[in-house]
């Protein structure tokens, strides 16, 4: 299944009347058990794109479409959320058999199904804590497994890591990429750290700062499996250069005038 | 370098809170003790001031006769019937009043601008309408436990994290399961806090309404027995009332640990 966006734009309106353009018609396809990390300076309203495509958003202009769907996938995302979203009154299993109730799914396989991701996110022992009572790098786990539950055509990640600490996040990105590599899930993933997208991603997909454009896709060229060592690969360091170059006056200009 | 070694103290230690259980207990004792000797030594008339073993003495014989479970039977019927009727309506208005924009501006007014009613005015007015019997009563608890916990309520589902209902939504739920799995349980602990605020509004109301008219009940008793001198039962009468006062928030206490296991792990 492709995942097509087509001549997307996105205007909010504020109250005061005035407009901004958060989303300037975008046009980007992404291909089946294809990663596609999304980078670009703080309010290039890469967020605002990913909750299009989840459906929790409107579009001002243009659409997403789902080529290819078949069907039962409804709806065929699931998302992981940068502030975790937990329900803090479920334990991990509630959680991660959350998106199977509403699908109307059995109990028994429910149970089932979260316990094959249970283990499958290295959470085995902490079924029945609440969230609060984990570690911040454990409840994005359980992110991860509760959108990994419903079996979603395209996993879309906002900024998943970006509220851990720098050891956490890298440890969580290689468990991710582990985890592609044995679902082949398509992602959409959301972030501003370059390194992580160049890390995790097959292409980069580049955003300017308000109105976001695509200014480029990059291509990575690196294998897979891929190993932490790769961090030091001459070609990993390039594209990262190359991506830095693109966006650094834009970067720059959102310091100056105070960030989203 | 010369010169004296100065060690760093921690210099919070005046900051710090220490428990002192032992203080707590000894604390209400002591106060039952002093309460003992006053009333022994005749410093203070027994009739103003009955000592506490002739409260309990009392509190004893009223219990081995049935007097107090007669007084207490009514006002329980009365106060749980009061609390229940008006809980649930203000938990169901308040929740919908937060949910729906419709609700809200149809409700919102009308509550503004009767809240401040302080309701024990309005049980002439209920005896007017209810009849002399233990409907005005049960109304007037009912009413004034509604408030606090509509309001409770509406804060509580405004207050529920705007980025889990749009999680909820994300795994495929509708209007129902987001009221139903993120509105209701971000809403509970208002709701509970709203329970105890109610539970010591309706004590409140209740002791008042059955001093205005009523044959029965442990406000008939403090009332009656203030007009026959006889402060012992009436000392028996507020006993009993504090006593339901806390037992109230105990059970309500309990209640809330089991709705809210994910706040107490």
């Amino acid at each position: 299944m492709r995942v097509v966006i087509e001549r997307l734009s996105k205007t909010y309106g504020d109250r005061s009347g005035k407009s901004v353009e958060a989303l300037q018609s975008i046009d980007l396809g992404v291909e089946e058990e294809e990663f596609l990390a999304i980078v670009g300076p703080s309010g290039c309203g890469k967020s605002t794109l990913l909750n299009i495509i989840a459906g929790l958003l409107a579009p001002s202009e243009g659409g997403v479409f789902f080529e290819g769907l078949r069907d039962g996938w409804h709806p065929p995302t699931a998302m992981v959320f940068q502030e975790f979203a937990l329900f803090p009154w479920r334990t991990v299993l509630g959680n991660i058999e959350f998106g199977l109730e509403e699908r109307g799914v059995a109990a028994e396989e429910r149970h089932a199904r979260a316990m094959r991701l249970v283990e499958l996110v290295g959470l085995v022992g902490f079924e029945e804590r609440y969230p609060n009572q984990l570690s911040g790098g454990m409840r994005q786990r359980v992110g991860i497994a509760r959108a990994l539950a419903v079996e979603p055509a395209v996993l879309l990640m906002d900024e998943p890591f970006s509220a851990l600490d720098a050891q956490t996040r890298q440890l969580l990105q290689v468990e991710l990429l582990a985890i592609w590599e044995r679902t082949r899930k398509t992602i959409l993933y959301v972030t501003h750290n370059i390194q992580e997208a160049v890390f995790m991603a097959d292409r980069v997909a580049v955003l300017s700062r308000r109105p976001g454009r695509l200014i480029a896709i990059v291509p990575v060229e690196l294998g897979r499996p891929r190993r932490e060592a790769m961090l030091g690969d001459a070609r990993f360091l390039h594209t990262v250069d190359l991506i830095w170059g693109l966006i650094k006056a834009d970067a720059q200009q959102a310091l100056a005038e105070g960030g989203s | 370098m010369s010169g004296a070694r100065v060690p760093v103290e921690d210099r919070t230690r005046f900051l710090e809170r220490r428990e002192l259980k032992t203080t707590r207990v000894l604390s209400l004792i002591g106060l039952v003790l002093l309460w003992e000797l006053l009333a022994r030594i005749g410093w203070v008339p027994r009739l103003f001031l009955p000592a506490p073993s002739s409260v309990a003495g009392e509190a004893v014989e009223m219990v081995a006769s049935g007097e107090l479970f007669r007084y207490l039977g009514s006002s329980l019927l009365r106060l749980g019937l009061g609390f229940a009727l008006g809980a649930l309506a203000g938990i169901v208005i308040g929740m919908a009043v937060g949910i729906a924009s419709l609700a809200e501006a149809v409700v919102m007014p009308v509550i503004a601008a009767t809240f401040p009613i302080p309701k024990i005015a309005l049980l002439p007015l209920l005896i007017l309408w209810l009849g002399i019997g233990e409907p005005p009563k049960v109304a007037v608890i009912a009413l004034g436990v509604f408030f606090p916990m509509a309001i409770n309520s509406f804060t509580g589902v405004r207050n529920a994290d705007p980025l889990l209902a749009r999680a909820a939504v994300s795994f495929g739920a509708g209007r129902w399961s987001v009221i139903r799995k993120v509105m209701l349980p971000s809403a509970l602990p208002m709701i509970f806090a709203g329970l105890k605020l109610g539970a010591g509004t309706a004590l409140l109301l209740l002791v008042a309404a059955e001093m205005i008219g009523a044959e029965s009940g442990i406000g008939f008793l403090i009332l009656h027995a203030q007009n026959i001198m006889e402060t012992t039962k009436l000392m028996v009468g507020i006993v009993v009332l504090s006593l339901l006062g806390i037992l109230s928030h105990w059970v309500l206490t309990r209640l809330e640990r089991l709705a809210i296991p994910w706040k107490h792990n």
